[in-house]
């Protein structure tokens, strides 16, 4: 479903990464890892589709729309959390219903925070309202950067549960993470 | 369709919360109107000779000032993201933004300009041919300065540059208003006028979105 063929990347004058080819099918997961600055956000950014400074070819099959999260959590400060999980939602072309989101909300622990300006949350609490995104979206592609910084350890758990159950349903995952991820059928890609 | 509603009830319902971002830019412009009066004496031969010029500038000015916050935020906290990968079209949610930033500042104005006519002695013909005139132009401005917004989104301080941009492609419409105002006020006909400013409204609906999506797409891939 996802080809990367020859893919290269320079930024500011430095080679981020050069003749990058794989391919990922239906139920992979791939790790991307790498020091500080070695171009993980960019890769993951390139194969959503967000930048496009770069040689090669990046090919999606009919997966054209990636759940992407980045390190810009995409929630807004004034709005609740069911009202960003609600625009989320329709902008993914999905008209959710207030029972959907309060669902998903509820899976990750944010049952009891429903009406809660984003802004006034902790930044853990903001990283499991942008969790629900995914509970509450159907994308067959995630793109998730350093998805499990500033979440608890149950937080951990529980998205590594949601995770393989992903991947089990036939989902695709791209992930960075500095932490090793306890999953079987992992493939890794270093950067250096 | 309905992406464009949404976008149009999310943006407002978010300007509501936060009233200064677009309050700020309107209390500026009618302050600034307001003391004209004060500072050149009540004399109604002077204020009506320069009011349409003043009425337009402070409709500038406060478009100006208050277009740089249109994609900013969104991009600092990431939901602009989302708008681009979503399925959902990006235009679509283009103009969403530009008719909510048009409502609350644009229409304002506009709404507001029967009150600076009177404030400057100008006659009702002169007050008729205002506020059709802001009607017609204030949308340009908003849909013009959104290309300025979105191509200067990644860079600090993008208030100026966006300025520098955008003020030479208001020039016309500056131009055409304040003779449209002329024109009506010494009792003649403005259709010549109010037809082109139309004109240009029509051209920009059509394409100042596509431009400005563009330019969230090149802004964003940085």
């Amino acid at each position: 479903m996802l080809q990367v063929k020859n893919l290269s990347c320079e930024r500011a004058n430095r080679v981020l990464f050069r003749n990058l080819s794989f391919e990922l099918n239906r139920g992979d997961a791939l790790r991307i890892l790498g020091l500080n600055g070695s171009g993980k956000t960019t890769l993951l950014r390139i194969l959503a589709g967000l930048y496009q400074e770069f040689e090669g070819d990046v090919k999606w099959g009919r997966e054209q729309y990636p759940l992407y999260i980045g390190h810009r959590r995409g929630l807004k400060a004034l709005m609740s959390a069911r009202e960003n999980l609600l625009w989320s939602a329709a902008i993914n072309g999905q008209g959710a219903r207030l029972a959907e989101v309060d669902e998903a909300l509820r899976q990750v622990s944010m049952g009891s925070y429903l009406d809660i300006a984003c802004g006034s949350m902790s930044e853990g609490q903001c990283g499991r309202v942008n969790l629900a995104r995914l509970v509450l979206l159907h994308n067959k592609v995630w793109i998730l950067d350093e998805p499990f910084n500033a979440i608890d350890s149950d937080g951990i758990q529980w998205l590594l549960e949601r995770i393989k159950k992903h991947l089990f349903l036939g989902g695709i995952l791209v992930l960075s993470s500095h932490m090793e991820v306890p999953l079987n059928n992992l493939e890794e890609l270093e950067l250096r | 369709m309905n992406i464009l509603l949404l976008t149009v009830q999310r943006d407002l319902l978010l300007y509501v919360r936060q009233p200064g971002d677009i309050f700020n830019p309107l209390a500026f412009s009618l302050l600034v109107i307001s003391l004209f009066p004060l500072g050149l004496g009540p004399s109604s031969d002077t204020l009506n000779e320069i009011s349409a010029g003043i009425i337009w500038v402070a409709a500038l000015l406060t478009t100006l000032f208050s277009i740089d916050l249109m994609f900013k935020e969104d991009y600092e906290d990431g939901t602009l993201e989302q708008m681009i990968l979503g399925k959902e079209s990006l235009l679509l949610v283009v103009y969403g933004k530009i008719i909510a930033q048009w409502l609350v500042g644009g229409l304002v104005i506009t709404l507001l300009s029967p009150l600076f006519g009177l404030m400057f002695y100008v006659n009702t013909d002169g007050i008729v041919a205002t506020v059709l005139a802001l009607m017609l132009a204030t949308p340009t401005m908003t849909l013009i300065g959104s290309i300025g917004a979105a191509l200067t989104l990644g860079v600090n301080k993008g208030g100026v540059l966006i300025t520098i941009l955008i003020l030479p492609l208001y020039l016309p419409l500056l131009i055409l208003g304040v003779a449209m105002i002329d024109t009506a006020s010494a009792g003649e006909n403005y259709t010549g006028h109010a037809l082109w400013l139309a004109a240009i409204l029509a051209i920009s609906i059509g394409f100042a979105p596509l431009a400005t999506e563009q330019g969230i797409r090149i802004s964003l891939s940085e």
